[in-house]
Protein backbone atom coordinates (compact mmCIF):
# COMPACT_ATOMS: atom_id res chain seq x y z
CA UNK A 1 0.00 0.00 0.00
CA UNK A 2 2.56 2.56 0.45
CA UNK A 3 1.18 4.29 2.68
CA UNK A 4 2.70 7.18 4.61
CA UNK A 5 2.84 7.77 8.34
CA UNK A 6 4.89 10.35 10.33
CA UNK A 7 8.49 9.71 10.72
CA UNK A 8 8.84 10.55 14.51
CA UNK A 9 6.31 7.20 14.88
CA UNK A 10 9.33 4.30 16.51
CA UNK A 11 7.63 0.76 15.71
CA UNK A 12 8.21 -1.50 18.44
CA UNK A 13 6.87 -5.15 17.13
CA UNK A 14 6.10 -7.54 19.72
CA UNK A 15 3.61 -10.83 19.43
CA UNK A 16 0.92 -9.68 21.18
CA UNK A 17 -0.26 -6.52 22.55
CA UNK A 18 -0.53 -8.07 25.78
CA UNK A 19 3.45 -8.91 25.59
CA UNK A 20 3.45 -4.91 26.86
CA UNK A 21 3.91 -4.80 30.12
CA UNK A 22 3.67 -1.38 32.03
CA UNK A 23 7.28 -1.05 32.70
CA UNK A 24 8.06 -1.11 28.93
CA UNK A 25 5.67 2.09 28.93
CA UNK A 26 7.29 3.64 31.62
CA UNK A 27 10.72 3.27 30.42
CA UNK A 28 10.00 4.69 27.83
CA UNK A 29 8.95 7.70 28.91
CA UNK A 30 12.16 7.89 30.75
CA UNK A 31 14.23 7.64 28.32
CA UNK A 32 12.68 10.41 26.55
CA UNK A 33 9.56 9.46 24.78
CA UNK A 34 7.12 12.05 24.22
CA UNK A 35 3.99 9.39 23.81
CA UNK A 36 3.25 5.47 23.37
CA UNK A 37 0.71 4.25 21.87
CA UNK A 38 0.17 0.62 21.62
CA UNK A 39 -1.96 -0.94 18.44
CA UNK A 40 -3.76 -4.17 19.07
CA UNK A 41 -5.89 -6.02 17.34
CA UNK A 42 -10.12 -5.75 17.53
CA UNK A 43 -11.69 -6.10 21.13
CA UNK A 44 -12.72 -10.09 20.73
CA UNK A 45 -10.29 -10.69 17.55
CA UNK A 46 -7.16 -11.51 20.29
CA UNK A 47 -5.69 -14.84 18.74
CA UNK A 48 -4.56 -15.15 22.60
CA UNK A 49 -8.26 -14.37 23.58
CA UNK A 50 -7.27 -11.42 25.76
CA UNK A 51 -4.24 -10.09 24.92
CA UNK A 52 -5.51 -6.57 24.11
CA UNK A 53 -7.56 -6.54 27.01
CA UNK A 54 -4.84 -6.75 28.78
CA UNK A 55 -2.94 -4.19 26.97
CA UNK A 56 -5.59 -1.76 27.39
CA UNK A 57 -5.86 -1.90 31.16
CA UNK A 58 -1.83 -1.42 31.22
CA UNK A 59 -2.10 1.54 29.48
CA UNK A 60 -4.82 2.61 31.29
CA UNK A 61 -2.24 1.96 34.75
CA UNK A 62 0.57 3.80 33.03
CA UNK A 63 -1.79 6.50 32.11
CA UNK A 64 -2.60 7.21 35.92
CA UNK A 65 0.73 6.70 37.16
CA UNK A 66 2.27 9.67 34.35
CA UNK A 67 -0.74 11.62 35.56
CA UNK A 68 0.47 11.06 39.02
CA UNK A 69 4.16 12.33 38.92
CA UNK A 70 2.97 15.49 36.49
CA UNK A 71 2.89 14.08 32.72
CA UNK A 72 0.07 14.14 30.97
CA UNK A 73 -1.92 10.80 30.70
CA UNK A 74 -2.69 11.88 27.58
CA UNK A 75 0.75 10.25 26.12
CA UNK A 76 -0.30 6.69 26.18
CA UNK A 77 -3.11 5.51 24.13
CA UNK A 78 -4.45 2.22 23.44
CA UNK A 79 -5.99 1.44 19.74
CA UNK A 80 -7.60 -1.47 18.15
CA UNK A 81 -7.78 -2.34 14.97
CA UNK A 82 -7.60 -5.28 12.37
CA UNK A 83 -4.82 -6.24 10.53
CA UNK A 84 -6.48 -5.17 7.49
CA UNK A 85 -6.73 -1.72 7.69
CA UNK A 86 -3.55 -0.56 6.80
CA UNK A 87 -4.97 3.02 6.25
CA UNK A 88 -6.33 3.65 9.82
CA UNK A 89 -2.93 2.59 10.98
CA UNK A 90 -1.81 5.30 9.09
CA UNK A 91 -4.61 7.86 10.19
CA UNK A 92 -3.52 6.73 13.97
CA UNK A 93 -0.08 7.25 13.82
CA UNK A 94 -0.64 10.82 12.47
CA UNK A 95 -3.62 11.29 15.31
CA UNK A 96 -1.13 10.27 17.76
CA UNK A 97 1.76 12.77 16.56
CA UNK A 98 -0.85 15.62 16.29
CA UNK A 99 -1.45 14.54 19.43
CA UNK A 100 1.57 14.73 20.99
CA UNK A 101 2.38 17.76 19.08
CA UNK A 102 -0.22 19.64 20.84
CA UNK A 103 1.18 18.85 24.54
CA UNK A 104 4.55 18.80 23.40
CA UNK A 105 8.17 17.44 24.43
CA UNK A 106 7.79 14.99 27.17
CA UNK A 107 9.47 17.23 30.01
CA UNK A 108 11.87 14.99 31.03
CA UNK A 109 14.25 15.93 27.71
CA UNK A 110 14.22 19.17 28.84
CA UNK A 111 15.17 18.69 32.96
CA UNK A 112 18.04 15.92 31.41
CA UNK A 113 19.92 18.61 29.75
CA UNK A 114 19.45 21.28 32.44
CA UNK A 115 20.99 18.68 34.19
CA UNK A 116 23.90 18.13 31.97
CA UNK B 1 1.31 -15.65 51.75
CA UNK B 2 1.33 -12.43 53.17
CA UNK B 3 -0.98 -9.85 51.07
CA UNK B 4 0.09 -6.47 50.70
CA UNK B 5 -1.52 -3.47 48.25
CA UNK B 6 0.68 -0.40 46.96
CA UNK B 7 0.98 2.51 47.97
CA UNK B 8 -0.01 5.89 46.53
CA UNK B 9 2.87 7.28 44.38
CA UNK B 10 2.58 10.58 46.27
CA UNK B 11 2.80 9.08 49.57
CA UNK B 12 6.23 7.32 48.18
CA UNK B 13 7.07 10.49 47.14
CA UNK B 14 6.97 12.11 50.38
CA UNK B 15 8.78 9.48 52.32
CA UNK B 16 11.76 10.06 49.82
CA UNK B 17 11.71 13.48 48.54
CA UNK B 18 14.72 14.55 50.97
CA UNK B 19 16.98 11.95 50.10
CA UNK B 20 19.54 12.27 47.39
CA UNK B 21 20.70 8.48 46.81
CA UNK B 22 17.85 5.84 47.01
CA UNK B 23 17.50 1.95 46.99
CA UNK B 24 14.45 0.64 45.92
CA UNK B 25 14.41 -2.88 47.45
CA UNK B 26 11.91 -5.32 46.33
CA UNK B 27 10.92 -9.21 47.61
CA UNK B 28 10.91 -11.92 45.05
CA UNK B 29 7.83 -13.79 47.52
CA UNK B 30 4.51 -12.99 48.83
CA UNK B 31 4.74 -9.64 47.48
CA UNK B 32 5.38 -10.66 44.03
CA UNK B 33 2.53 -13.01 43.78
CA UNK B 34 -0.01 -9.96 45.01
CA UNK B 35 1.77 -7.83 42.43
CA UNK B 36 2.76 -5.36 45.09
CA UNK B 37 6.74 -5.25 45.52
CA UNK B 38 8.39 -7.61 42.88
CA UNK B 39 11.09 -7.17 40.42
CA UNK B 40 8.25 -5.14 37.71
CA UNK B 41 7.02 -2.79 40.70
CA UNK B 42 10.21 -2.32 42.19
CA UNK B 43 11.19 -1.20 38.19
CA UNK B 44 7.68 1.06 37.79
CA UNK B 45 8.03 2.94 40.55
CA UNK B 46 11.78 3.70 40.05
CA UNK B 47 10.97 4.67 36.45
CA UNK B 48 7.89 6.96 37.85
CA UNK B 49 10.65 8.66 40.71
CA UNK B 50 12.94 9.50 38.59
CA UNK B 51 10.57 10.75 36.04
CA UNK B 52 9.04 12.68 38.95
CA UNK B 53 12.03 14.06 40.63
CA UNK B 54 14.13 15.00 37.31
CA UNK B 55 11.09 16.67 36.55
CA UNK B 56 11.21 18.98 39.95
CA UNK B 57 15.04 19.88 39.58
CA UNK B 58 16.31 17.51 41.69
CA UNK B 59 18.72 14.91 40.85
CA UNK B 60 18.11 11.67 42.47
CA UNK B 61 19.88 8.56 42.32
CA UNK B 62 17.01 5.76 42.38
CA UNK B 63 18.53 2.33 41.96
CA UNK B 64 16.41 -0.76 41.51
CA UNK B 65 17.14 -4.45 43.56
CA UNK B 66 15.01 -7.51 44.64
CA UNK B 67 15.95 -9.61 47.26
CA UNK B 68 14.78 -13.36 47.57
CA UNK B 69 13.55 -12.78 50.34
CA UNK B 70 13.62 -9.23 53.02
CA UNK B 71 12.75 -11.16 56.10
CA UNK B 72 15.94 -13.66 56.16
CA UNK B 73 19.31 -12.25 57.03
CA UNK B 74 21.69 -14.24 54.09
CA UNK B 75 19.39 -12.58 51.32
CA UNK B 76 19.44 -9.44 53.65
CA UNK B 77 23.71 -9.65 53.68
CA UNK B 78 23.75 -9.36 49.69
CA UNK B 79 23.41 -5.94 49.30
CA UNK B 80 25.53 -4.88 52.71
CA UNK B 81 28.38 -4.20 50.49
CA UNK B 82 26.54 -1.45 48.29
CA UNK B 83 23.80 -0.34 51.20
CA UNK B 84 26.76 2.37 52.23
CA UNK B 85 25.88 3.94 48.65
CA UNK B 86 22.55 4.69 49.51
CA UNK B 87 21.15 7.99 51.97
CA UNK B 88 17.91 5.77 52.19
CA UNK B 89 15.68 2.53 51.40
CA UNK B 90 12.65 2.18 49.94
CA UNK B 91 11.38 -1.10 50.60
CA UNK B 92 8.74 -2.82 48.41
CA UNK B 93 8.22 -5.86 50.93
CA UNK B 94 5.86 -6.87 53.71
CA UNK B 95 6.36 -5.06 57.04
CA UNK B 96 8.26 -7.95 58.15
CA UNK B 97 11.16 -7.02 55.25
CA UNK B 98 10.62 -3.40 56.07
CA UNK B 99 11.65 -4.24 59.85
CA UNK B 100 14.23 -7.25 59.03
CA UNK B 101 15.92 -4.68 56.99
CA UNK B 102 15.84 -1.57 59.22
CA UNK B 103 17.33 -4.46 62.03
CA UNK B 104 19.90 -4.75 59.49
CA UNK B 105 20.76 -1.64 57.96
CA UNK B 106 20.41 0.32 61.34
CA UNK B 107 22.19 3.63 60.51
CA UNK B 108 19.99 4.55 57.17
CA UNK B 109 16.09 5.38 57.38
CA UNK B 110 14.00 2.18 55.70
CA UNK B 111 10.80 2.99 54.29
CA UNK B 112 7.44 1.26 53.52
CA UNK B 113 6.54 0.99 49.63
CA UNK B 114 3.28 -0.94 50.64
CA UNK B 115 0.92 -1.47 52.67
CA UNK B 116 0.96 -4.95 54.58
CA UNK B 117 -3.19 -6.22 54.54
CA UNK B 118 -3.39 -9.78 55.94
CA UNK B 119 -2.41 -13.43 55.30
CA UNK B 120 -4.72 -14.62 52.18
CA UNK B 121 -4.77 -16.75 49.39
CA UNK B 122 -5.04 -15.19 45.63
CA UNK B 123 -8.62 -16.28 44.54
CA UNK B 124 -8.58 -14.94 41.16
CA UNK B 125 -6.04 -12.46 39.60
CA UNK B 126 -6.09 -9.24 41.43
CA UNK B 127 -8.81 -10.84 44.20
CA UNK B 128 -7.03 -11.60 47.18
CA UNK B 129 -8.84 -12.54 50.73
CA UNK B 130 -7.88 -13.05 54.08
CA UNK B 131 -7.67 -16.80 55.54
CA UNK B 132 -5.90 -16.88 58.97
CA UNK B 133 -4.82 -14.74 61.00
CA UNK B 134 -1.64 -16.49 62.99
CA UNK B 135 -3.96 -17.02 66.20
CA UNK B 136 -1.24 -19.14 67.02
CA UNK B 137 -3.40 -21.83 67.93
CA UNK B 138 -4.81 -23.42 64.85
CA UNK B 139 -9.03 -25.34 64.74
CA UNK B 140 -9.64 -25.90 61.25
CA UNK B 141 -9.48 -29.72 62.30
CA UNK B 142 -12.86 -29.25 64.33
CA UNK B 143 -14.02 -26.40 61.45
CA UNK B 144 -14.23 -27.99 58.73
CA UNK B 145 -10.98 -26.62 57.39
CA UNK B 146 -12.55 -22.96 57.46
CA UNK B 147 -11.50 -20.22 60.04
CA UNK B 148 -14.06 -18.59 62.47
CA UNK B 149 -11.06 -16.20 63.27
CA UNK B 150 -10.44 -15.22 60.44
CA UNK B 151 -13.41 -15.36 58.34
CA UNK B 152 -15.72 -14.39 61.08
CA UNK B 153 -16.35 -10.73 61.86
CA UNK B 154 -16.75 -11.11 65.76
CA UNK B 155 -14.25 -14.13 65.34
CA UNK B 156 -16.45 -16.30 67.38
CA UNK B 157 -16.00 -20.02 68.00
CA UNK B 158 -19.61 -21.41 68.63
CA UNK B 159 -21.10 -19.82 65.66
CA UNK B 160 -23.49 -18.22 63.53
CA UNK B 161 -24.47 -15.50 65.61
CA UNK B 162 -28.23 -13.84 65.44
CA UNK B 163 -26.84 -12.10 62.76
CA UNK B 164 -26.90 -14.68 60.25
CA UNK B 165 -29.07 -14.38 57.52
CA UNK B 166 -29.61 -16.86 54.47
CA UNK B 167 -25.97 -17.43 54.95
CA UNK B 168 -24.81 -13.94 55.15
CA UNK B 169 -22.92 -11.81 57.23
CA UNK B 170 -24.61 -9.23 59.08
CA UNK B 171 -21.73 -6.35 58.78
CA UNK B 172 -22.04 -7.04 54.70
CA UNK B 173 -24.54 -8.77 52.17
CA UNK B 174 -21.25 -9.79 50.40
CA UNK B 175 -19.42 -11.52 52.87
CA UNK B 176 -20.70 -15.29 53.58
CA UNK B 177 -21.04 -15.95 56.86
CA UNK B 178 -18.35 -17.76 58.05
CA UNK B 179 -20.33 -20.01 60.06
CA UNK B 180 -22.63 -20.81 57.66
CA UNK B 181 -19.83 -22.27 55.80
CA UNK B 182 -18.35 -24.26 58.52
CA UNK B 183 -22.16 -25.95 58.52
CA UNK B 184 -22.19 -26.47 54.96
CA UNK B 185 -18.80 -28.09 54.90
CA UNK B 186 -19.15 -30.31 57.92
CA UNK B 187 -22.24 -31.53 56.47
CA UNK B 188 -20.64 -32.56 52.99
CA UNK B 189 -18.30 -34.41 55.09
CA UNK B 190 -20.52 -36.19 57.07
CA UNK B 191 -19.64 -34.70 60.56
CA UNK B 192 -22.12 -32.37 61.61
CA UNK B 193 -21.43 -33.94 65.56
CA UNK B 194 -18.48 -31.76 65.44
CA UNK B 195 -20.73 -28.96 65.09
CA UNK B 196 -22.39 -30.05 67.89
CA UNK B 197 -19.27 -30.02 70.49
CA UNK B 198 -19.02 -26.90 72.42
CA UNK B 199 -15.38 -25.41 71.61
CA UNK B 200 -14.27 -24.26 75.21
CA UNK B 201 -13.00 -20.85 76.01
CA UNK B 202 -9.83 -20.42 73.04
CA UNK B 203 -6.42 -19.73 75.05
CA UNK B 204 -6.18 -16.12 73.21
CA UNK B 205 -2.61 -15.58 74.98
CA UNK B 206 -0.81 -17.49 71.70
CA UNK B 207 -2.74 -14.60 69.68
CA UNK B 208 -1.42 -10.97 69.44
CA UNK B 209 -3.28 -10.40 72.81
CA UNK B 210 -0.83 -11.97 74.50
CA UNK B 211 2.05 -9.77 72.85
CA UNK B 212 4.96 -9.66 70.40
CA UNK B 213 5.20 -13.13 70.01
CA UNK B 214 8.02 -15.73 69.09
CA UNK B 215 8.42 -19.25 68.08
CA UNK B 216 11.76 -21.12 69.71
CA UNK B 217 12.64 -24.49 68.26
CA UNK B 218 15.85 -25.98 69.57
CA UNK B 219 15.32 -28.66 67.78
CA UNK B 220 16.34 -27.02 64.44
CA UNK B 221 18.29 -24.35 66.39
CA UNK B 222 22.24 -24.80 65.71
S1 LIG C 1 9.81 -10.21 53.45
FE1 LIG C 1 7.59 -10.36 53.61
S2 LIG C 1 6.95 -10.41 51.47
FE2 LIG C 1 9.10 -10.95 51.50
S3 LIG C 1 9.14 -13.22 51.65
FE3 LIG C 1 9.28 -12.39 53.71
S4 LIG C 1 7.17 -12.43 54.44
FE4 LIG C 1 7.05 -12.56 52.23
S1 LIG D 1 -7.55 -20.84 63.56
FE1 LIG D 1 -5.88 -19.41 63.87
S2 LIG D 1 -4.07 -20.37 62.90
FE2 LIG D 1 -5.90 -21.48 62.18
S3 LIG D 1 -6.39 -20.49 60.24
FE3 LIG D 1 -7.61 -19.46 61.83
S4 LIG D 1 -6.36 -17.71 62.52
FE4 LIG D 1 -5.03 -19.10 61.33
Amino acid sequence: MRLKYPSSVKIVRVPCTGKIDILHIMRAFEKGADGVYAVGCMEGDCHFDSGNFRARKRVEQAQKILHTIGLSGERVQMYNLSSSEGPLFAQIAREMTEKIRKLGPNPIKLAVKKAA
Amino acid sequence: MIVADKKPIEEIIEEVKDHDKILILGCNECVTVCEAGGKKEVGVLASALRIYFLNQGKEMKIDERTLERQCDQEYLDEIRDVADDYDAILSLACGVGVQFTAEQYFSRPVYPGVNTCFLGATEERGLWTERCQACGQCVLASTGGICPISRCAKRILNGPCGGSSNGKCEISKELTCAWHLIVERLKSLDRLDDYEKLFPIKDWSTDRAGGPRKVVREDVQL
